[in-house]
């Protein structure tokens, strides 16, 4: 089989972009990353905006992109690292805590899965001048890793464990991703949702609501989950 | 006697067969949707994941980050025995789900749901799950190993006689809707469905509905056969690829599993096997020889019986007599 030929734009960018490199993106380019990104979920958002921690790496003077995920990596005995699959995590999760994290880390980019609402990149990414770039499949695990061209650090390791831990990874021609948000806070996730919702009643047709409801329950299709 | 050191170097090889090497089946349904879609980023994203099986092949290295939630079935010929009996295989299952984490290596997954306590090494209370299955004749043990990813995309719900086959159709369509937006359900997915049982069991049938057979099998009743294909097609016709972009691959198959309920009721569970459908089998034999495969063969007719005694059974008993 022959690869189809894509007519998505491709575009190499660096993982502390200029303003200028930002707006010439437009949602749905596909981008590959070249610089320092680093790994922050939960407990890394717990442990500096929280409890007060300090930054154990320079930002953003050293990486303007964060990445909500957690490497398949090991530190082995000598204290090397080992990195196999990278595959992020849910976004949508860590809406509470991005507009404080702009503000502490001064991240241009945010990476992970899913993208997060049109609300949050109207009100929190476009005043701090970010975008979304979303991983893709999600499965592409193997890819990513191949990216990885050093683990510079990975902070809290013992304390947050690997999962958790705050990786600051080395990359080339790290991806792919796809651009959700623009820097005008549009996103290519809830256009498309909306382009499917027009056909979703007829893929509905002849079915019927459960006898027995639940709580909270709503028969609006262009609801999301999240 | 199937020796325990047989058993943990088997283990090992499935842990990282499931982890780098994407199952033949769910590989040619996957291409054969790359073909067939004409979204664009639906179209890149069915390429995206080819080239990353391949990458994961060619450098050894787990195709998803993500190593989901590792667990095992073991199924049994009713011969069978193992050096130290069941407590030996367990603790070497468990022993092997370690060692491939370090090894291969895996992310640990696996964390105390309340205090998130992590052993690094995808082991904890309950974890991996180990299942069982017995066969009638057979000095063999299967192990299958399912590394299933995914916190979206399965759902649990009571329905009852009068909801119909239009209120199957319903609850699988808002499950795929509502977790295939966003690609959640990292779709196109192999669905299972399970109809009946318990709520327990209800949720067991469909997850191994989704996990424990291969794309193309069909369920031996005619009539589910069919709406399997219908459901099929039904999935793939919403409008929704690939990360929930305007498309058609939702669904690289579906399965569904049935199992007797109560009178009153017809619960119902659907579940997806994402993008990184991990499963790897090997059969165990009493002289020491391994067979290795990507169908666990775990449906088998002794496993959907319906009635009191084992028919084969009772007819080689009364050959034999
Ligand atoms: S659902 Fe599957 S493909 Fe998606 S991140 Fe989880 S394991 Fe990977």
């Amino acid at each position: 089989m022959a690869p189809k030929q894509s007519k998505l734009t491709k575009v190499r960018l660096s993982t502390s972009p200029s303003p200028e490199d930002l707006r010439a993106l437009k949602i749905g380019d596909i981008v590959y990353l070249d610089g320092t990104v680093y790994t922050g979920r939960e407990g890394v958002y717990k442990k500096i905006l929280e409890d007060g921690a300090d930054m154990p790496v320079p930002l953003p003077a050293l990486s303007g992109a964060n990445f909500h995920c957690s490497p398949a990596a090991i530190r082995e005995e000598d204290g090397r690292f080992k990195v196999s699959a990278v595959t992020a995590t849910a976004s949508f999760r860590f809406s509470k805590w991005l507009e404080r994290w702009f503000k502490a880390s001064g991240a241009k980019l945010i990476i992970g899965k899913g993208g997060m609402t049109g609300k949050d990149y109207k009100e929190v990414f476009v005043p701090n001048g970010a975008i979304y770039l979303t991983t893709v499949g999600y499965g592409t695990g193997a890819l990513l890793g191949r990216g990885v061209k050093r683990v510079h650090s990975a902070n809290w390791l013992e304390e947050l464990g690997i999962a958790q831990a705050m990786w600051v990874l080395e990359v080339e021609n790290f991806g792919p991703f796809i651009v959700d948000s623009d820097l005008d806070g549009n996103s290519l996730f809830e256009r498309e949702n909306a382009k499917i919702a027009a056909g979703l009643a007829k893929a509905y047709e002849g079915t019927r609501p459960a006898t027995l409801k639940r709580y909270g329950e709503t028969d609006d299709r262009n609801d999301e989950v999240i | 006697m199937i020796s325990t050191d047989v058993i943990l170097d088997t283990a090992n090889i499935l842990m990282e067969k499931a982890a780098i090497d994407i199952p033949d089946d769910y590989l040619t349904g996957l291409k054969k949707a790359a073909d067939e879609e004409e979204g664009d980023l639906s179209s890149f994203v069915l390429q995206a994941m080819l080239e990353n099986y391949e990458a994961a092949k060619e450098d050894r290295r787990a195709m998803c980050g993500d190593t989901g939630t590792p667990r095992w079935y073991v199924k049994f010929g009713n011969e069978a025995q193992v050096t130290g009996g069941p407590i030996a295989l367990e603790e070497t299952l468990r022993r092997a789900t370690a060692d491939s984490t370090k090894r291969i290596p895996l992310r640990p997954n696996r964390v105390h749901p309340l205090w998130r306590t992590d052993h690094n090494n995808n082991i904890g209370i309950g974890a991996p799950e180990i299942e069982y299955g017995f066969e009638p004749e057979g000095s063999w043990i299967d192990i299958t190993t399912v590394h299933k990813g995914g916190l979206f995309g399965t759902d649990y719900r009571m329905l009852f006689p009068g909801d119909g086959i239009e209120g199957i159709k319903r609850f699988y369509l808002d499950s795929l809707v509502a977790f295939g937006r966003r690609g959640l359900a990292c779709q196109p997915a192999i669905i299972g469905i399970g109809l009946g049982g318990s709520k327990d069991t209800s949720m067991v049938l469909g997850k191994r509905a989704a996990c424990l057979r291969i794309v193309g099998d069909r369920n031996p009743d005619p009539e589910i056969a069919k709406l399997e294909d219908e459901f099929k097609e039904i999935g793939n016709s919403i409008g929704m690829g690939a990360m929930g972009f305007v498309g058609k691959s939702m669904v690289i198959d579906c399965h569904i599993e049935v199992g007797c309920c109560h009178t009153g009721g017809m619960p119902m569970s659907v579940h997806a096997f994402c993008l990184s459908s991990r499963r790897a089998s090997a059969r165990l034999h009493a002289d020491g020889s391994v067979e290795f495969r990507t169908d666990p063969q775990w449906f088998t007719p002794y496993q959907r019986r319906e009635t009191v005694e084992w028919p084969l059974n009772n007819q080689n008993s009364q050959k034999s007599a």
